[in-house]
């Protein structure tokens, strides 16, 4: 590792059922992955309510990685449709507000796709470090704050 | 102010060999809240439990952050340590070192610094954690069981044998499902109404079962261990208390021409009926549709002629209520009708048949008394061609699955035409034969080698009528591949097992998962298989996916397990992990605007409403309130409310928002 290389910070926002437990698998596969992605556990995707991204943001993420269970296998049913569908809206203020929605990986890891958990992460730290640091969050969310106080 | 314990594992040297954890354990303890911090080889062993507990007691511990494995793994062994040494065991969190980070990074610093960033988020975590009790329901023992089938029948006898309450409720008039239509059963070949009315009579004999036919479920609210069950018991016309069931009735009603359910539309039977004689309750009902008094106003032949005046054209459906603790679904399966296949002419032949109306035919109480013969004049069929797969394991025009029990029905068929039809021929065109399970393969094996069953391996591509022959045109996929004609006296099609009609309203009233086909989802297809994504309703039976009768029956006597092991406790414990809607003093009460988008949100309609009023009664505001009870956890209402009034135990915002800015700061 050249040490002078950018390491980008990544929060993971997973749910307990699936993909906290398909990492878990990772880990008892011994599948290495980088360490810029550290874990926060949710009961479900439908709990993780997006300010909280916007939060990671505010506090010096450089990327965000949200996944939960592939649809149809939500142990709640359809906490994971409701976060879809959440997702699909967000996005589209995300972007309109001026915030990078490359940084933010959406994606379905099962309990049985600890492989697949290692490439998630692999795949958005490559795709993060090549954006480089999210300084612009800090323009947009003061221009933001301003516009609010006017 | 917090004072929090740390304890670092090593795993052995799982997380040693990668974490610098005396490190860990040191930037801990100069974290702020935290009293003491300290690293251990077993964490989970019980001198490493002792640590944990002897700490808690000296140093006044308020949270305990275990740094080791998954919590997916060892959370319930450190809470339950946490609540022996006096401290709630929800103020205890773990933090993943092993999955999350020492078994899939290499040695290094930064290694080592996600380890203490992972711990750091906890301890933050732990901060806003606030002491949780179980929730504790109470269990109404009485099960309610939906269909009379074999499963049905198996589950009730079961649950009812551990000594509970059972309610049976069966659409049709008369208990028995699929298995009481069956001739015999492979592969002992043992007559299924033999086997099977002894159970249907210990059904309706039984002190602890009460049986309700035809009824139907109407509604079904609550939750594990207190469900409110409505049942629709739909009108039979008669008074069952004065009927005797002397059958006098049926044997004088003079609309007579009604094509039989039970039969298969391959008898008849009148408009006050009985569906067969071993009929459970043997009592009979008027089918309102083909009455001639319903029809047209004039007839009550029956009202005339019975002896205990029992007949009562007045009576209407009638809706009962009842609480119930499990529910256990049984419904069954239904035979597809093979008309989307006209190249097999059913329909447009009277002598292709589907393997339900053979089996009517080889039955001794069938109406040909168990003779083959054809439906269309009635003479004994020298050939007979059977077609597996009629329906299965055709994504194109019939269902993409295999219906499981048609290779093995196929064989019975076949063996029992060669039994009762002495130098009779039979033809089976098939796909593969898959006979798995005990004795299965040996049963097919009898019918090739010693009944002499023609198997032919392909398919069939038209069937038509000749000189009052049907000839069947087919081909020999084996060896040289070639075309085969067989000229045919009757055609038996093993039709597809589908889902029953009604089944997706039927879930959708249970709340309960279906999927594609229809058939109900069990909670996992390995380790759950009996039981539902809703907690106390079980599956039993060929709802779930088609499936033969001992693998029914053990279905049925493993959801009876189930509910029996629910109905062992006089209340359920259950994690306290759920939402709750803020409240606050007057003249707010709760920042809830009363929106209710989080009970649109609700997997589990867990979210009522509460009304706020003043002491004369006036309602001041209307609020969401969360059922305890039925609340699963999930959060997604807390996601949704746009006031921020709703949040969830163990997952709070407060508890989140600590723990992505722990994440991102390190000092």
């Amino acid at each position: 590792m050249i040490m002078n290389e950018f390491e980008p910070k990544i929060v993971a926002f997973v749910c307990n059922w699936c993909t906290y437990a398909g990492a878990d698998l990772t880990g008892t596969s011994r599948i290495k992955y980088a360490q810029n992605v550290k874990i926060i556990r949710f009961p479900c995707t439908g709990r993780i309510d997006f300010m909280l991204l916007l939060k990671a943001f505010g506090e010096g993420a450089d990327g965000i990685i949200v996944s939960g269970c592939h649809p149809n296998d939500c142990h709640y049913t359809s906490g994971n449709f409701h976060a879809r569908r959440r997702w699909i809206m967000f996005r589209g203020l995300l972007d309109l507000l001026g915030i990078d929605v490359r940084r933010i990986q959406y994606s379905w890891v099962s309990a049985a796709e600890g492989a697949k958990w290692a490439d998630i992460v692999n795949t958005t730290v490559t795709a993060i470090r090549e954006l480089g640091p999210y300084t612009d969050y800090a323009k947009v969310a003061g221009y933001l704050e301003k516009e609010a106080k006017v | 102010m917090s004072k929090i314990g740390v304890f670092i594992c090593h795993c052995g040297e799982n997380i040693s060999a990668t974490v610098d954890v005396v490190k860990v354990a040191e930037e801990a303890g100069k974290l702020e809240g935290v009293a003491f911090s300290t690293d251990y080889k077993y964490m989970c062993s019980d001198p490493g439990q002792t640590i944990i507990k002897q700490m808690i007691k000296e140093k006044g511990l308020t949270g305990v952050v275990v740094a080791a494995c998954s919590p997916r793994m060892h959370e319930p062994t450190f809470r339950k340590a946490c609540s022996e040494a006096g401290l709630n065991p929800y103020m205890c969190e773990m933090s993943n070192l092993r999955e999350h980070c020492s078994w899939v990074h290499d040695k290094s610093d930064a290694t080592t610094q996600k380890a203490i960033d992972l711990v750091r988020t906890l301890v933050e975590k732990v901060k806003y954690n606030k002491p949780l009790h179980n929730i504790k329901v109470p269990v109404t023992k009485t099960a309610l069981v939906i269909g009379g089938g074999i499963a049905g029948i198996q589950a009730s006898l079961d649950i009812a044998n551990a000594g509970h309450q059972v309610v049976l409720i069966e659409k049709d008039p008369s208990i028995g499902g699929h298995m009481s239509q069956l001739s015999e059963t492979f592969p002992t070949l043992d007559c299924s109404q033999c086997i099977l009315t002894p159970r249907m009579v210990e059904v309706a004999q039984h002190p602890n079962i009460t049986l309700l036919t035809y009824a139907e479920l109407e509604k079904l609210e609550g939750f594990i261990g207190n469900f409110k069950a409505t049942i629709r018991k739909k009108a039979k016309s008669i008074d069952e208390k004065l009927c005797t069931g002397c059958g006098l009735c049926t044997t004088k009603c003079p609309t007579k021409k009604i094509p039989s359910e039970f039969n298969t539309g391959l008898g008849f039977r009148p408009a006050i009926y009985v569906p067969f004689p071993q009929a459970v309750p043997n009592k009979p009902v008027i089918d309102k549709l083909n009455c001639q008094y319903y029809l047209k106003g004039k007839c009550k032949v029956c009202e005339k002629v019975c002896p205990t005046g029992a007949i009562r054209f007045d009576q209407e459906d009638e809706l009962v209520e009842m609480e119930v603790g499990a529910v256990v679904a049984a419904t069954g399966f239904n035979v597809m009708e093979p008309s989307g296949f006209p190249e097999y002419g059913y329909g447009k032949y009277k002598d292709v048949i589907t393997g339900l109306q053979f089996e009517r035919l080889a039955s001794a109480s069938g109406p040909t008394l168990g003779e083959i013969r054809r439906p269309s004049d009635g003479a004994i069929p020298k050939k007979i061609v059977f077609i597996a797969c009629a329906g299965s394991r055709d994504p194109a025009k019939g269902i993409p699955y295999c219906s499981k029990i048609c290779c093995m029905y196929t064989a019975k068929h076949a063996m029992l035409y060669q039994h009762k039809v002495h130098g009779g021929e039979s033809y089976i065109f098939y796909m593969d034969i898959r006979a798995g399970g005990k004795n299965y393969e040996e049963f097919t094996r009898r019918a090739i080698v010693d009944d002499e069953v023609n198997y032919i391996r392909g398919r069939v591509s038209k069937v038509y009528e000749e000189n009052g022959k049907l000839i069947v045109k087919g081909v020999d996929t084996l060896l040289n591949a070639k075309p085969v004609e067989i000229e045919a006296d009757m055609v038996v099609l093993a039709s597809a097992a589908v889902a029953n009609p009604g089944s997706e309203e039927l879930a959708q009233r249970m709340h309960i998962s279906y999927d594609a086909y229809n058939f109900f989802s069990e909670a996992h297809p390995k380790l759950k298989p009996v039981e539902t994504n809703t907690a106390g309703i079980f599956l039993a039976g060929a709802c779930q996916a088609p499936k033969d009768i001992p693998e029914t029956v053990s279905q049925a006597s493993g959801a009876a397990a189930k509910v029996a092991i629910l109905f062992s406790q006089n209340e359920l414990s259950r994690e306290p992990v759920v939402a709750v809607v803020n409240r606050s003093p007057a003249p707010l009460y709760s920042t809830c605007v009363g929106c209710f988008m989080c009970a649109t949100a609700c997997p589990y309609q867990a979210i009522g409403e509460e009304l706020i009023t003043d002491r004369k009664g006036n309602v001041i505001k209307r609020v969401a309130k969360v059922n305890p009870g039925l609340c699963q956890g999930c959060g997604t209402c807390v996601a949704f409310c746009r006031s921020k009034s709703i949040d969830i135990d163990g997952y709070s915002n407060e508890q989140m928002y600590s723990e992505v800015m722990a994440l991102l700061n390190a000092e």
